[in-house]
């Protein structure tokens, strides 16, 4: 088969993996090797698809030939997708060839499961061990590994590997045994728990280095960075453990199966909290052209992976608890208003708030103003009352706001109690829930996703 | 009023070092902004010329005399930025932001969030960092036989070109990240604005050139829209999401865009399809040792939700 044809197959069968994230890797370059490639800043995003996704990472399967039988999955044993196996040199040549051309920031690779998850997660570690090893390659490598490959081969991924990750799928065991029965839950968590150690350890063992302690000695404030105190005293640091990927990061499958948001989110808090997880991807299910019987035959609206990201971004940055979200009562998010937005709308005695006096932790509830202006008010206020014409200096949504905060020069009065105030962020003509014609979120919305401002 | 000159020369190798100068100079004279008028890159008689003057030190150093005036780092940074904007005003706001934080008493300037200066400044400096994370991200090298620029010796390392459009004058900004991802490469940048080249050394800048004078295609090129014809997927179109990232003034030095047009037109015939496509069966397990070992384990297994 054609060089160019493998790639088809292998990308057609990749694109469902919705990360594509570069960033979060240790910096490193080129300066002083034989190879190409650097890390450390933040991602790059070197294209886009008119799907709205950016091309950061050459994301390839090994091959798409796979034991399995995961429903969601285009290329589960029961489809009847063309499959493909590329060899490890193939994919590093292809790689070097694209990053060179500036095309990429690296590689993302993962594989249908082929023999056993031991044989796989070998084939897979090859690809990374040549780049590393044989090319000097400093560029982002990104694997996806497989949760009953032994502890050994996934500490040998994460050698080679700025990011590792294993998809969850599904956020509850009963889904899994339904739609993927290869599939457990409880062994997913253990092999996230056995990674996220060798992060830790391997984080800690950079900070309490030589290098990094001496350097850090003459500071008194060094000691009191939380890696530090972790490792307890530099002296007793644990030999240097071996390095390992920076990062981890999984994703859930929406609307394949009947999990509510609330499910979602709470599992994604865990892994937040518990695995301490970089990202949760959240992809809505999609129409492939090899449907299963066991999955609906219509996708969910794309406005419900829309609304999951801005939900997730209040748990991380926002300081939002899931129960303020998505309750048991209500369970699901509003695809109508943005989460936060919703949220207000929900406890308006929790409003209006004095953007002259109010603490962060409440300025950050106000719908319509982000992390970076919620700083940039902060800052500004020291200096003066602010006015509603300084927050239209500060380009901040003032029709979605104005509801919600008091001003030098500005009160809401009534409009908070009036039975209308929802109407006014919902276009009277989808008030109903019409999942054919689903509310698109508006290009602010879009740039709220981006800009992770709500 | 005074007419000050930003120009580059033997000097000052960028506008931004010819700035530097003469607001250091200004400044020392206590000169006030609504005083200067500035323009760019004309020889011109400066007025203050023949000023005898001491120094104003117009870098993050702390001050080695009392005459020095202390610049914040986090002005200069920004000032950096900002001197790379194409709006030709940046220097007169650039300078009336140093008066206010200096000879103006307003030290705290920059912390002031709602200020117009600051505000534009801000905006400025945010556009030059797109601009620039835009040329990191769509820079396209061109494999070439070295020698294609200009004849020198023969080398054992690869050779690439490129051509790019930034909005801005970032050429300088945005040198020593390629230089760090592609130290074992040599490769040039071509712009209209300005030109870096790197050969294992030094960076070296040459003036602007035009298009013609890069490769307009590439072997791999067919091998990477065959990637992004494969990567996209019909049934989730969102042209608005990708043209706010990645704007149509960038398609046309991008091979990937030709296709785009393309793929766009199929996506819903493509989509239509996979939906009248009739659903595919459970299929049984292979016989299979792993997969065997696969259920054994789950039998014995936890089966609650977890949560």
């Amino acid at each position: 088969m054609e060089l160019q044809q493998k790639l088809e197959i292998l990308a057609d069968a990749a694109k469902y993996d919705a990360s594509c994230a570069s960033s979060g890797a240790a910096r490193k370059d080129s300066r002083a090797g034989r190879g190409v490639g650097s890390t450390g800043g933040a991602g790059i995003c070197h294209s886009y698809t008119p799907d709205g996704r950016c091309i950061s990472l050459l994301k390839v399967l090994m091959t798409n030939v796979c034991l399995y039988d995961c429903h969601y999955c285009v290329n589960r044993r029961s489809s009847n997708v063309e499959r493909a196996r590329f060899t490890p040199e193939e994919v590093v040549n292809i790689t070097l060839d694209f990053y060179k051309r500036n095309y990429i920031e690296g590689l993302f690779l993962s594989s249908g499961i082929i023999r056993s998850a031991d044989y796989t997660m070998e084939l897979v570690t090859e690809v990374a061990r040549q780049l590393r090893e044989l090319h000097h390659f400093r560029g982002y490598i990104h694997l996806k590994t497989i949760p009953e490959a032994s502890p050994e081969l996934i500490e040998r991924a994460g050698r080679f590997a700025d990011r590792i990750s294993i998809n969850i799928e599904l956020p509850i065991q009963s889904s899994l045994v339904a739609l993927a029965p290869e599939k457990n839950l409880p062994r997913t968590l253990a092999a996230m728990a056995h990674i996220r150690n060798k992060i830790d350890e391997s984080r800690d063992s950079v900070m309490a280095s030589p290098i990094r302690a001496g350097a850090g000695a003459g500071n008194p404030g060094a000691a009191t960075k939380p890696a530090a105190i972790k490792s307890g005293p530099v002296k007793s640091a644990p030999a240097k453990a071996a390095p390992f990927a920076r990062s981890q990061s999984t994703q859930m499958i929406i609307g394949a199966d009947a999990s509510t948001d609330a499910v979602i989110l709470q599992r994604a808090d865990s892994l937040y909290h518990d695995y301490k997880l970089r990202r949760v991807y959240y992809s809505g299910f999609s129409p492939t052209a090899q449907p299963s019987i066991l999955l609906p035959p219509q996708a969910p609206p794309l406005l419900r992976e829309h609304r999951l990201y801005q939900a997730d971004w209040l748990l991380r940055f926002y300081e939002f608890k899931v129960e303020e979200i998505a309750s048991a009562h209500a369970p699901n998010l509003d695809l109508e208003v943005d989460p936060k937005l919703g949220w207000a709308l929900q406890n308006r005695a929790s409003f209006p708030i004095d953007i002259n006096r109010a603490a962060r932790e409440q300025l950050l509830r106000i719908p319509g103003v982000g992390v970076r202006s919620v700083d940039r008010i902060i800052s500004a206020r020291r200096f003066a009352r602010l006015r509603l014409a300084d927050l239209v200096r500060l380009r901040l949504a003032m029709k979605k706001l104005l509801p919600f905060i008091v001003a030098a020069d500005h009160h809401p009065q009534n409009s908070l109690d009036s039975e209308h105030l929802r109407a006014r962020f919902v276009p009277p003509t989808q008030l109903a829930l019409d999942f054919v014609n689903a509310v698109k979120p508006s290009p602010l919305d879009l740039q709220a996703t981006l800009s992770g401002e709500m | 009023m005074q007419v000050v000159s930003v120009t580059q020369s033997a000097a000052h190798a960028t506008l931004w070092d010819s700035w530097r100068h003469h607001a250091r100079t200004l400044l020392h004279a206590a000169v006030r902004p609504e005083e200067v008028a500035w323009n760019q890159g004309v020889e011109q008689a400066s007025l203050f010329a023949n000023v005898n003057l001491g120094r104003v030190d117009l870098t993050d150093k702390p001050p080695n005399n009392h005459s020095s005036i202390v610049i914040s780092k986090a002005f200069l940074e920004l000032a950096r930025s900002v001197a790379a904007h194409s709006d030709c005003t940046r220097w007169a706001l650039l300078y009336r932001m140093l008066w206010r934080q200096t000879l103006g008493g307003e030290r705290a300037l920059l912390a002031m969030a709602t200020d117009a200066d600051v505000r534009l400044a801000g905006r400025w400096a945010k556009a030059v960092g797109r601009d620039i994370h835009k040329m990191h991200a769509f820079v396209r090298f061109r494999r070439v036989d070295d020698g294609f620029l200009e004849p020198h010796a023969p080398t054992q390392r690869q050779c690439f070109i490129a051509w790019f459009e930034p909005e801005h004058d970032i050429v300088r900004l945005t040198a020593a990240f390629f230089q760090r991802r592609f130290a074992a490469m040599n490769w040039s940048i071509l712009t209209p604005r300005e030109c870096v080249h790197w050969q294992g050394t030094r960076l070296q800048f040459s003036p602007g050139v035009t298009r013609d004078h890069a490769p307009s295609n590439d072997v791999l090129d067919d091998l990477w829209r065959s990637y992004y014809r494969s990567i996209f997927n019909p049934a989730r179109l969102k042209i608005k999401a990708m043209q706010s990232e990645m704007p149509k003034k960038y398609w046309k030095n991008l091979p990937e865009a030709s296709v785009i047009e393309e793929l766009i037109a199929s996506s819903q015939t493509r989509t239509q399809e996979m939906l009248v496509t009739e659903q595919r069966p459970v299929k049984a397990a292979p016989k299979n040792a792993y997969l065997r070992g696969l259920r054994e384990m789950d039998s014995g297994g936890l089966d609650d939700d977890g949560l």
